[in-house]
């Protein structure tokens, strides 16, 4: 049992410090601000939900190791995120300890929702340190904060701060390095008709649980807040005993009418707003706040879809354009590196191996890290501004439409440039099922390595050498007409039949307008950045040696033309032995080896197409002149002489790559973001089945109409 | 008694007083967590350029929610029913 002053559990051992917060009240600067880069991201094992360790140093040196827990606004979860902090705070996770104290900050501009957190986590009887962020804010706001007399009433520390300006945060360290924290005096009255509940089930928790007596307390609160006690209780079921004890006081509250919920959260808002009266002076504000005056520009009914457009356009542009050098420079510089090697090396399927593996495959993937940089700055921007808010808040009428909600409207708007990070940005869907099905869609919103497919198969389909510039951009719009048709129906198929759920909630805080903190968008970037390398980085070396040990072996006797050798090699095998299942759709067991190769990224399709037409030194790269592979694949026959790229499997071609799943650094996503290879290779099942299906109807259609 | 008007019924810009809220349903727990709670004041500050979530102002920030939950939701509007 802890009494009056509470000290470290180890004589000696820096104490274990959780950082709770609702979200939008800064916590990630001021994580970033204690911890800069010695932080850890991993996942909570069993959870899709990310878990931050970092470690910060007490004023004498030590390190203190901080777990930075997810956003919440209050213990009775309703996400798995949520659920997390709630765990995680309760000690009820096998990986983690129950933290020794907790760092609770809170927005200072809007105290009172963010003090029914912090009402909660002091139930806990941890020692707990208040952080009172944006504290500038608050004061341009005009509200002039007692802090004497907050630490006063709760008896904790409270440290003001402006963590964006790094202000406090010294103070906050040593705090965090004192020996004893006081326990707070929190002492609230459970309102009459709730409280004897309260001690049955504390003392049942304990007895039939095996629960701590102010964990138990605590899950009790808990127990009587939310309606659902199996979404309290977790992976631990409740004991028998406590689970009648609950459903007896539920029915004799249910014949009485108390509304005992709504009792609690009542009460617990009550005892912050008296402490609010006394601590918070408010000025009188006659004009509205900055934020308000840009929303009615960013929200208006008309002015807002400009805005909206305009960001849309903007991110766009930068991914296609500014990601042009980076760009440049990594394919050239991956070229410059396989050459590099096959001077160096002897001949051989080493270093074979090594150029047209690792280093083309790897290459493949690592050239769309521009893009991939670009996209998470983006939207690290868009969040840390509060836009996204605003972003879904507009959007969510026509996403319900499908069963989603505004928030996924964003990850699906990325997707356009590249799924990964859309699918990463899911993180902010807090439903479940909603997340799945928005990651199971997004790679259907073309992205831009098809490009280079689709450029290929519009300059093959149209005759002559110059592209008429109308037919080519109509082509284009179609095929990403027909993307994000294909992603908003099956989301609505897989809302209404696969993952049946309630219809998601659009309970969403829209944050005031702040400016970036650099620092902080940055690190975000880069964080997510390594992660997809890390984590992706490996399978994807992994795939691409196994993918040019297909075109490689078996070795065709004698010298050897590329072209006889991949027509010789397992790929091309393959293509043959897939030529009858893809022959309906018009295509041969030549496409059918381009069709395989390109499972590793949908561009390589491309320069497979080069080798197996025997193009000679066929550039390659996402700059490559196709106009000797066009001439190449113009004059490519089948067997009885009927020319195999008309314009009709030009055009089923194209839409094969619209709907297929060809890309396995976005399959290695989806595992790490869904935890399982279920869903990924469903996912890659039904696309490719929707493809095919899709080229059928197009080809036969066509065919039969004489074309 | 005060006449009561629905959440979704107050004109933009309007200040009102919450007096009923339902009990039942996973949305009114977290929007009670939130700080909607019966004697709390709310201002209605736009609807969404589609129509739909409302934007309302409680507890010195702003929350979103859609109108099928704002119907249940009865509000006095301030100065007289």
């Amino acid at each position: 049992m802890t009494d009056a002053v509470s000290q470290a559990t180890r004589p000696g051992r820096a104490p274990i410090y959780a950082l709770v917060g609702n979200p939008n009240s800064g916590k990630s600067t001021l994580f970033n601000a204690l911890t800069g880069l010695r932080q850890k991201v991993g996942n909570y094992p069993g959870v899709t939900v990310e878990k931050k360790i970092g470690t910060t140093y007490s004023q004498h040196g030590r390190p203190i190791t901080v777990i930075d827990l997810p956003g919440t606004y209050s213990l009775a979860a309703r996400s798995p995120d949520e659920a997390i902090v709630r765990d995680v705070l309760l000690g009820r996770r096998d990986d983690i300890a129950q933290p020794d104290r907790v760092i609770c900050i809170v927005d200072a501009t809007n105290l009172e929702r963010n003090l029914y957190l912090v009402h909660q986590v002091l139930d806990l009887g941890r020692p707990v340190i208040l952080v009172l962020n944006m504290m500038d804010l608050a004061g341009s706001a005009g509200l002039n904060l007692r802090l004497a007399r907050l630490e006063h009433a709760l008896g904790i520390p409270v440290i003001p701060c402006e963590a964006v300006n790094g202000r406090g945060v010294l103070e906050l360290r040593l705090a965090m390095s004192r020996a004893d924290l006081p326990l707070s005096r929190h002492n609230w009255d459970i309102p009459a008709p709730i409280a004897p509940a309260v001690s049955e089930l504390q003392a049942s928790l304990v007895e039939n649980d095996r629960k701590q007596p102010l964990i138990a307390r605590a899950e009790a609160l808990l127990l009587l807040t939310d309606q659902n006690p199996v979404r309290v209780a977790g992976s631990t079921p409740l004991s028998a005993r406590t689970s009648a004890i609950l459903a007896g006081w539920k029915q004799r509250w249910e014949r009485e009418g108390v509304d005992w919920s709504g009792t609690l959260v009542n009460s617990r808002y009550g005892a912050i707003t008296r402490l609010c009266g006394e601590v918070v002076q408010r000025s009188d504000r006659i004009s509205p706040a900055l934020s308000d005056r840009i929303d009615r520009v960013f929200v208006h009914p008309v002015w807002g879809w400009l805005v909206l457009g305009a960001v849309m356009t903007l991110l766009f542009l930068s991914i296609f354009t500014l990601a042009e050098y980076p760009m440049n420079w990594i394919d050239a510089e991956v070229a410059a590196l396989g050459s590099w090697v096959t001077r160096v090396m002897a001949p051989g399927d080493l270093r074979d191996l090594i150029t047209d593996g690792a280093i083309a495959g790897v290459g493949g993937v690592v050239v769309f890290l521009p893009q991939i940089l670009i996209l998470f700055f983006f939207l690290g921007l868009l969040e840390s501004t509060g836009y996204m808010a605003r972003a879904a808040f507009i959007m969510d009428r026509l996403m319900s439409r499908v069963g989603l909600n505004g928030k996924s409207f964003i990850p699906l708007l990325s997707s356009y440039a590249c799924a990964i990070p859309g699918i990463m940005a899911t993180r902010t869907i807090e439903d479940p099922k909603d997340r799945l099905v928005t990651i199971l869609v997004a790679p259907l919103m073309s992205c831009s390595a098809r490009l280079p497919v689709y450029l290929l198969m519009i300059a093959a389909l149209l005759p002559g050498d110059r592209v008429p510039v109308g037919a080519k951009v109509g082509l284009m719009l179609l095929m990403y007409a027909l993307g994000t048709v294909g992603a908003f129906g099956f989301a609505w198929l897989f809302k209404r039949f696969l993952l049946k759920g309630e219809p998601p909630l659009m309970i969403m805080e829209l944050p005031p307008y702040r400016l970036p903190r650099m620092k902080d968008v940055l690190l975000h970037m880069l964080e997510r950045a390594g992660l997809f390398l890390r984590r992706a980085g490996t399978i994807i070396l992994g795939i691409s040696i196994v993918l040019w040990f297909l075109t490689a072996y078996p070795k065709q006797p004698g010298s050897t033309t590329p072209e006889a050798q991949i027509a010789h090699s397992f790929a091309g095998t393959g293509g043959r032995l897939l030529e009858p299942l893809i022959q309906p759709l018009g295509f041969d067991w030549r496409v059918g080896i381009g069709l395989v190769t390109s499972f590793a990224a949908r561009e390589v399709f491309v320069s497979s197409m080069a080798v197996v037409f025997s193009v000679d030194h066929f550039a390659g790269g996402k700059r490559a002149d196709v106009t000797p592979l066009r001439t190449a694949l113009k004059d490519a026959v089948w067997p009885d002489g009927r020319p195999l790229f008309t314009p009709l499997v030009c055009l089923t071609l194209m839409i094969y790559y619209v709907f297929a799943m060809q890309c396995m650094s976005t399959v290695v996503v989806v595992r790490r973001e869904t935890n399982s290879w279920r869903w990924p290779l469903f996912q890659t099942a039904y696309m490719t089945g929707t493809a095919w299906l899709v080229c059928f109807v197009v080809y036969q259609g066509g065919r039969a109409l004489g074309f | 008694m005060a006449s009561t008007v629905k959440l979704s019924q107050l004109p933009i810009g309007a200040r009102a007083t919450v007096r009923e809220f339902p009990h039942q349903g996973p949305a009114f727990l977290r929007l009670r967590e939130m700080g909607l709670l019966p004697g709390t004041a709310v201002t209605l500050v736009r609807t969404a350029p589609l129509g739909d979530p409302l934007e309302i102002q409680v507890r010195g920030y702003h929350l979103t929610l859609r109108k099928t939950e704002a119907e249940h939701v009865l509000v006095e509007m301030a100065g007289g029913g």
